[in-house]
């Protein structure tokens, strides 16, 4: 089961290879090795501590890993992460909102780091249903709102590649379903898309591959065809030991 | 002109959410004030007294306010979860050092414009003289540009609040030194050629803690 499942013979947007991150003594990943074709969705699920907010911040080239390296798009994430952070759009249980800040300051401030021109603030606030709320200050948006928010931020610079860690947290059902259905209308370049939730339900829902990361390690890797919910929650009870 | 369209960007935002929390410049301004009144108790308004020590308090207080309004500067950061916002911005690191250490500068220099005319008032002591803008012009700038650095290292520490006054007062010590002793001077009415080695010597800490600072931000900021 633990066999590598390759992308296809199409370029991959996202190599990670033999990722080892280790802080002091406490390993959180230990030869961490995938691949992820250009325009493929894969969800990383693991109970707490695996490593799943590690791998995505190392991804995102916030974090530098201890050892392996990252490609995007053929770009090492290490030598040239200014461009690679060009090419992803993160979004997490953080918001990156400040408060004190309309959405519209938001938008704005971040639009000013991405280079974009202005009139993009106003498509991707109506991407998210949030043309009307653009003077509202983030700190009094609702958190499913701030999450949306959260979204076309993300989306700002048009990243080929969004990287999305537990984005639900906080968020009650039908802000949830909101939050997925405004990421799946906004696919039609179909971004590449690597999600870390603890939803075994939503992640197979939205991913064509899952992997589970245990103890830093990737114990299992599924395709979705080949797999349902009920064989994917077999193998992580029986890989994580958690129900 | 690209790197300094987004240094701005930060500023600006920082000045924005300030002016509406009032968080950094309100507070640190009243304990300058509180810190300005209790030397004034203490000390009296004894012209010989006040004229000897008068340099040695006004740095006190400027360097304890300086360090409660750079504990700020990436605690607010850090709160709001935006600092992974500014890591994942396709901008190098020095531009974060930047905008921060810009927004500090701006926050520091308010409260040094409206403190030092309470303090001339209040010990009877003629502080408008272009010596003593200069000075603290350029001693505020070594003082910001080190204390940025050891901000955003203080933030990744569980007591950051006394993290960064430890680490960073005996860095900046020279830089508070010669801006004592050049603000002795210039109170003393001595003309700028006298005065002109400590600027020099301030001048040159500045451009050595920017010069570093830049060098080391991007491995400080990064996990």
């Amino acid at each position: 089961m633990t066999d590598q499942i390759q992308a296809g013979p199409q370029d991959f947007a996202i190599e990670a290879n033999r990722l080892y991150k280790s802080f002091n003594e406490k390993v959180a990943l230990k030869e961490v090795d995938f691949k992820v074709a250009a325009g493929e969705s894969l969800a990383v699920f693991g109970p707490n501590g695996a490593g799943k907010t590690t791998l995505i911040k190392i991804l995102a080239s916030i974090m530098n890993p201890s050892s392996g390296t990252v490609l995007i798009n053929g770009l090492s994430a290490r030598g040239e992460a200014e461009k690679v952070r060009r090419q992803i759009g993160v979004v997490t249980h953080n918001t990156f909102l400040y408060n004190n800040l309309t959405a519209f300051e938001n938008l704005d401030f971040y639009r000013r780091l991405y280079d974009v021109p202005r009139e993009r603030i106003l498509e991707v606030s109506a991407l998210v249903g949030l043309q009307n709320r653009l003077h509202d200050y983030a700190g009094i948006l609702s958190r499913g709102m701030q999450q949306r928010l959260s979204i076309a931020r993300a989306l700002l610079h048009k990243p080929g590649i969004i990287l999305l860690d537990e984005p639900e947290t906080g968020l009650d059902q039908q802000a949830s379903d909101l939050l997925w259905q405004v990421l799946k209308n906004n696919d039609k370049e179909k971004r590449t898309l690597i999600m870390a939730t603890h939803s075994l339900e939503r992640g197979l829902q939205v991913a064509d591959r899952v992997v589970i990361l245990a103890r830093g390690q990737i114990v299992f890797q599924g395709k979705k065809p080949d797999l349902d919910l009920a064989g994917l929650k077999q193998a992580y009870k029986l890989y994580t030991g958690v129900i | 002109m690209a790197f300094w369209r987004k240094v701005l960007a930060i500023t600006r935002k920082d000045i924005i959410s300030e002016f509406r929390a009032r968080e950094i410049i309100g507070l640190v301004l009243v304990f300058v004030l509180l810190v300005i009144l209790i030397f004034n108790f203490a000390f009296g308004a004894a012209n010989e007294v006040i004229s000897k020590t008068a340099p040695g308090m006004l740095w006190v207080t400027f360097a304890f306010a300086g360090v409660l309004s750079l504990n700020r500067a990436f605690i607010m950061e850090k709160e709001e979860g935006c600092l992974e916002g500014l890591m994942v911005a396709p901008i190098s690191r020095d531009i974060i050092y930047a905008g921060k250490m810009l927004s500090c500068l701006v926050f520091l220099l308010v409260v040094e414009v409206i403190a030092l005319p309470i303090f001339a008032f209040l010990f009877n002591l003629n502080v408008f003289s272009g010596e003593i803008l200069v000075i603290t012009l350029l001693s505020t700038v070594g003082f910001v540009a080190c204390g940025t650095l050891f901000s955003a290292l203080a933030v990744k520490t569980r007591a950051r609040e006394l993290v960064l006054p430890v680490l960073f007062l005996p860095i900046v010590i020279p830089v508070i030194i010669c801006a004592v002793k050049a603000t002795g001077l210039a109170m003393e009415g001595k003309s700028w050629t006298d005065i002109t080695n400590w600027l020099l010597i301030i001048g040159s800490f500045d451009l050595i803690f920017l010069v570093i600072s830049f060098w080391v931000f991007s491995f400080i900021i990064e996990e």
